[in-house]
């Protein structure tokens, strides 16, 4: 077989295998019975817009300078992070949400919230350095 | 081809020249955000984080983009001996992503954000980048023809510019409900997009390193060897299925963190080795010609070996179980994209931008002077960040955690140690790229072509192959 030949039936493999990795997981995301209401959505647009994961993670994925937030609504509960958001903090700017944007925010971390338990104390490490959830 | 014109600045420097601006101002965002860590609220009323974090990470990675996009231009006509197939088009490209860049740093200052993990801005500007990447894409590949026959690193960026156009609407796939109805699926998506987008730009960034040493050994064997392209199918390899290794702790499909897993990332250490060899046959003259541009490759050099020790340990998921979420996975980001890309770049750029007629012989002291400066200072900065990273993976694993608050003062004199070190890297930088652009400055076209590891040179635009 040619250089060329091979080269090329090695990259159209890979190039094979990785669409159809992408478009299997396309069709089979993880979570697929979620409740997902329009004023999580609602929350969720308003967590973007005001870029909070430039200071906030959530499973750890996120900016450095504020708390994961991932279980921070079962942890601290609503009150807490609302009066948060209206007065900030030393480091945190006060976002002046209107009641009903400060519901929807809360409403898409309580969201989050359920989805799982990001604290890294959870998890169990095995011999072959996999992990598992507790 | 273009007639040779006195004064006239090729488009590819042009993407060259804007990332430089681009990455002197990011450096500023970045030492601001610092600052913010140190000092609590410092200019929060003018820029707060969620301001200065977009526009340090948008500067910077758009250096990477542009200065690659540049680099790869560039090494295209060195490589066919023929210009762009259209230099026009290339031209609209660069006036569509410098008016777009512009204005996604604009619009953060007035606070629009896309409000995405780690790269974002509104997704109405993804629309012109994804055109003008489009141009770029018609530009390589009606520019290089065929792969027939082809070095690995036309390979490479070809690899380069398709994957990070797909990965790039990739990214944008939320904004479909259907993604974008549960953080989980969204965020498997989303860091599938982005792990492999950041594979997408190494490849143009080590397409044209490779070039860049077949150009400076004379070696053209190197790059059709099997050896060479061995490790470049290892790359895509990695590219395409190693993304994983970002989302460990995501409760999404257990087979990603499996396969991630498996998939080592080996191409940053083949490439070390590629580097090492062709260091050690390139002659005493010829190195000393491109004295500049192989400094900045062997101090990459270097930071391969340190990045790819970071990147083997947090590749296990027992490791980055405790890496996850702390300043460990920033200094794994700062080596790879300061230590590697930068400095592979800026090698490009001096041999680039070195390929006109200089006034001067050399941009001289502050070149050497801002190099060894900015690799001390991102040695210290790099540290600074592990240490603050090993620090805060013993406060998530304590069972009687102290609020996060406290912890963040306990981290505060290696904030500090990291702010430090992040001005004397700007100022390194500064100076690396004040003696470029000056030197640049002070040059015109030449019309005389010169011969350099087996290629001829006239300028960018115009050049012949052996």
């Amino acid at each position: 077989m040619a250089p060329d030949f091979q080269k090329t039936i090695v990259g159209l493999l890979l190039t094979l295998s990785f669409l159809t990795y992408s478009f299997y997981l396309y069709s089979s995301l993880p979570v697929r019975d979620a409740v997902f209401t329009i004023d999580v959505d609602r929350g969720k647009a308003i967590w973007q817009q005001h870029n909070c994961t430039a200071c906030h993670q959530v499973y750890g994925l996120g900016g450095y300078l504020g708390p994961d937030l991932t279980n921070e609504y079962s942890k601290r509960g609503p009150d807490i992070i609302k009066a948060m958001i209206r007065t900030g903090t030393k480091t945190m700017p006060a976002f002046n949400l209107t009641e009903e944007e400060t519901s929807s925010l809360l409403s898409y971390l309580k969201h989050i919230d359920q989805t799982g338990i990001a604290d890294p104390r959870s998890f169990k490490i095995k011999l072959d350095g996999t992990i598992d959830q507790e | 081809m273009e007639p040779l014109t006195r004064n006239k600045i090729p488009t590819p420097h042009l993407f060259i020249l804007a990332g430089m601006i681009l990455l002197a101002t990011g450096m500023v965002f970045g030492v601001v955000g610092g600052l913010q860590y140190v000092i609590q609220g410092f200019i929060k009323s003018i820029l707060s984080f969620d301001k200065i974090r977009p526009l340090h990470v948008s500067s910077v990675v758009f250096w990477i983009i542009l200065a690659a996009v540049g680099s790869v231009m560039t090494y295209l006509q060195q490589h066919t001996g023929r210009p762009l197939y259209s230099p026009r088009l290339a031209r609209i490209q660069l006036l569509i992503f410098a008016g777009t860049v512009i204005a996604i740093l604009c619009s953060y200052c007035f606070g629009v954000f896309g409000g995405r993990e780690y790269w974002e801005f509104n997704p109405w500007f993804a629309l012109p980048l994804v055109l003008g990447w489009i141009l770029f894409l018609i530009n390589f590949i009606a520019s290089i023809g065929s792969l027939k026959n082809q070095p690995v690193y036309v390979w490479q960026w070809m690899t380069g510019v398709v994957f990070f156009l797909f990965t790039f609407l990739e990214s944008y796939l939320w904004v479909f409900p259907y993604f974008r109805n549960n953080i989980i699926n969204d965020m498997t998506v989303q860091w599938k997009s982005y792990g492999s987008m950041v594979g997408s730009w190494n490849m143009l960034i080590y397409g044209c390193s490779m070039f860049l040493m077949t150009k400076i050994s004379g070696n053209k064997d190197m790059a059709h060897s099997k050896m060479a392209f061995a490790l470049y199918f290892t790359g895509l390899f990695n590219l395409m299925f190693n993304w994983g290794h970002h989302i460990y702790t995501l409760p999404t499909h257990a087979f990603i963190k499996h396969i991630s897993y498996l998939v080592s990332m080996t191409e940053l250490v083949i490439l070390g080795r590629i580097i090492w060899l062709w260091k050690a046959s390139v002659s005493e003259a010829r190195r000393h010609f491109h004295h500049a541009a192989y400094r900045f490759i062997a101090a990459a050099d270097v930071w391969v070996f340190l990045t790819i020790l970071l990147a083997i340990a947090m590749s296990i998921p027992a490791i980055n179980v405790y890496t996850h979420g702390t300043h460990v996975t920033v200094a794994h980001t700062m080596g790879a994209t300061i230590g590697i890309n930068t400095l592979l770049l800026m090698a490009m750029a001096t041999d680039i931008l070195k390929d006109r007629e200089h006034i001067s012989g050399a941009p001289g002291g502050w070149l050497n002077a801002g190099y060894k400066l900015a690799n001390v200072s991102l040695l210290v900065f790099w540290l600074s960040l592990i240490v603050a990273g090993i620090l805060k993976a013993v406060w998530q694993m304590d069972r009687s955690q102290v609020p996060f608050s406290n912890m963040m003062l306990q981290l505060r004199p290696a904030f500090i140690v990291f702010v430090g070190a992040g001005i004397t890297l700007m100022v390194g930088i500064w100076m690396v790229l004040f003696a470029q652009i000056t030197w640049y400055s002070r040059s015109r076209v030449t019309k005389t072509p010169r011969r350099i590891g087996g290629i001829h040179h006239k300028e960018s635009t115009a050049v012949t192959v052996d």
